[in-house]
């Protein structure tokens, strides 16, 4: 027997069929090279808010370094319950309706492995989070994927939607405020969507982690439309809102026995999310709000910045509604994106991402994060209008 | 004032050397309606100076010493304590001055070129003053945060270049 075929025979037939991630082949690419002004990160450019850093360090001083309960400390949940109900008007029990999680990512992972029987199908709405379709194949499903366009601003049309559905679909992904596009929907337009769904009797799993970041009008739950609550799954978390990417955590509400299948996974897989990062978490919905609305602000500053200057330069690009990315077309160039973003990158130093790799609808688009300084923003703009001037 | 404006002041208190067009693009106004709305706010004394924070310690010719003086004074009858105030922040010398609660009844900022010009300036100038009845000088010995900006190099961007 050859090495080779060992090799082959090693890994799991699930995890041979899903592809490396495409951010990391250009990330690869990106951190080779020096004096790069990155346009690349999706993560807030804040560091996450004093208190609650403080309160983690306090935590720690304290002597808190043990597991919580499964779905989390009491506390926190009882705290995420609250702060749903007042941003969002959405009710969830602590009790048995709300799991404390590693990041949305882990939230994510068990939505899917909870819902998913070999087979099932999962309608993924693209372009979107590069975790979406490989979690769906790991859970044993099938990931369906559904093309939005620049022309609908990068929103699911009911017609869309109807036309991916056959018996085997069990679930759709939904995430508005969107990473890459930052398209919203209005809970109009969702509620188009929502009267399908419950016609075909599927399962809604909501990535919300963007809500905070909408800037034009409020942000719109598909869990508030009637009857839509016990068949939604709201993915979100502490990442983006309070600048908390490297801590970890992320929770999921949803109906009770959703909650708890997902429960069963979480508490065999993780115990419970890092107790300093809960800590933390609890801090931040008592006293991180203003700080929230402060970087929210800037945001929305630097949208509107980056749009305007995107057009000034000859680069289409529709508005933003939320989360914290242009995604202008790159079309006019004739190049693909891969080969715009990787020659911008060689040319120009300015790291971009491919449009593709956050699936199909994506090709002839860049993702270009907004949450960095003003001074990159302009600099990064100079750069790209010489790029575009020059192809 | 409406949301705009208070947008704008923000803005330029971060950073007073942001062109109108950039802010105009920020703001979502054109740049006309941006310029015109900076004019009115310095017209009404809104916007009263653009300043610079300068960490002076880096450019070695051009130390200073600040001090704060705690001073109590007897303060005149009518006209309260506002009259020796001004007699005070008249002096160049004086950076800043603000009426206490307390147990003293002015904070006077002195900036000056030696420890010797401030202590000058206190015994000649400040404890002369009529109306003043003690002073307390304390010396600044190093600035960490002036005006909401910290001085140090603590804030790099620690990011990877390109996350999901
Ligand atoms: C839509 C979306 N969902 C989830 C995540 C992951 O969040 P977390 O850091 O909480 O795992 C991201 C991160 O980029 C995201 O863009």
């Amino acid at each position: 027997m050859t090495a080779k075929l060992k090799k082959s025979i090693r890994t799991s037939k699930l995890v041979n069929e899903i592809q490396p991630s495409g951010i990391r082949k250009f990330f690869d690419l990106a951190t080779s090279m020096d004096n790069i002004i990155s346009l690349g990160v999706g993560e807030p450019d804040f560091i996450t808010p004093w208190v609650i850093r403080e309160a983690c360090i306090s935590s720690l001083e304290r002597g808190y370094t043990s597991y919580t309960a499964n779905a989390g400390m009491y506390e926190l949940r009882v705290g995420i319950a609250n702060y749903l109900r007042k941003q969002f008007q959405l009710s969830y029990n602590p009790d048995e309706e709300i799991i404390v999680t590693v990041g949305a990512s882990e939230a994510i992972d068990i939505a899917l492995r909870a819902i998913i029987d070999p087979g099932d199908e999962v309608i993924v709405v693209e372009p979107t989070f590069v975790s979406y379709a490989p979690l769906v194949t790991l859970s044993g499903g099938k990931p369906i994927s559904v093309a939005t366009t620049v022309e609908s601003n990068f929103r699911l049309t009911p017609t869309q939607l109807i036309n991916a559905i056959t018996p085997k679909t069990k679930a759709i992904m939904l995430s508005f405020p969107n990473n890459p596009t930052g398209s919203t929907m209005t809970s109009e337009e969702l509620l188009e969507i929502a009267k399908i769904v419950e016609e075909h009797d599927l399962i809604v799993l909501s990535d919300e982690i963007y809500a905070e970041m909408t800037y034009d009008g409020k942000h719109a739950s598909i869990a508030n439309i009637k009857d839509m609550r016990e068949r939604t799954i709201i993915i979100s978390g502490f990442s983006k809102a309070f600048a908390m990417t490297g801590w970890r955590l992320g929770f999921v509400t949803g109906p009770a026995d959703i909650i708890s299948a997902m429960l069963k996974i979480h508490q065999y897989s993780m115990m419970c999310a890092p107790t300093m990062a809960q800590h933390a978490a609890i801090e931040a919905l008592q006293n991180g709000m203003e700080d929230v609305r402060k970087m929210v602000q800037s945001y929305k500053q630097r949208r509107n910045y980056i749009v305007k200057s995107f057009q000034e330069i000859g680069l289409p690009c529709h508005n933003p509604g939320g989360a914290f990315y242009a995604f202008p077309s790159i079309k006019g160039t004739g190049l693909t994106s891969e080969k715009f973003a990787e020659q911008l990158l060689l040319e120009e130093r300015v790291a971009v991402v491919p449009g593709h790799v956050f699936g199909s609808g994506g090709e002839g688009h860049i993702r270009c994060s907004y949450a960095t300084s003003l001074d990159n923003l302009k600099e990064a703009v100079t750069r790209i209008g010489r790029f575009m001037e020059k192809l | 004032m409406d949301e705009k404006d208070q947008e704008i002041l923000h803005l330029i208190e971060e950073n007073a050397r942001i062109s109108v067009a950039e802010l105009a693009k920020m703001v979502d106004l054109s740049v006309e309606e941006t310029a015109l709305i900076i004019k009115e706010l310095e017209e009404r004394k809104v916007i009263l100076g653009y300043a610079t924070v300068i960490d002076w310690t880096k450019v070695t010719s051009t130390e200073t010493v600040t001090a704060m003086i705690d001073v109590k004074v007897t303060p005149k009858r009518g006209v309260g304590f506002d009259d020796v105030a001004e007699r005070i922040y008249r002096f160049s010398e004086v950076r800043a001055l603000y009426l206490m609660s307390g147990a003293y009844d002015l904070s006077v900022v002195i900036e000056g070129k030696t420890m010797n010009e401030v202590a000058r300036f206190v015994s000649d100038k400040l404890s002369t003053i009529d109306s003043v009845i003690s002073t307390t000088t304390h010396f600044q010995l190093k600035k960490y945060k002036h005006d909401g900006v910290t001085f140090g190099d603590n804030d790099r961007d620690h990011r990877i270049v390109i996350t999901p």
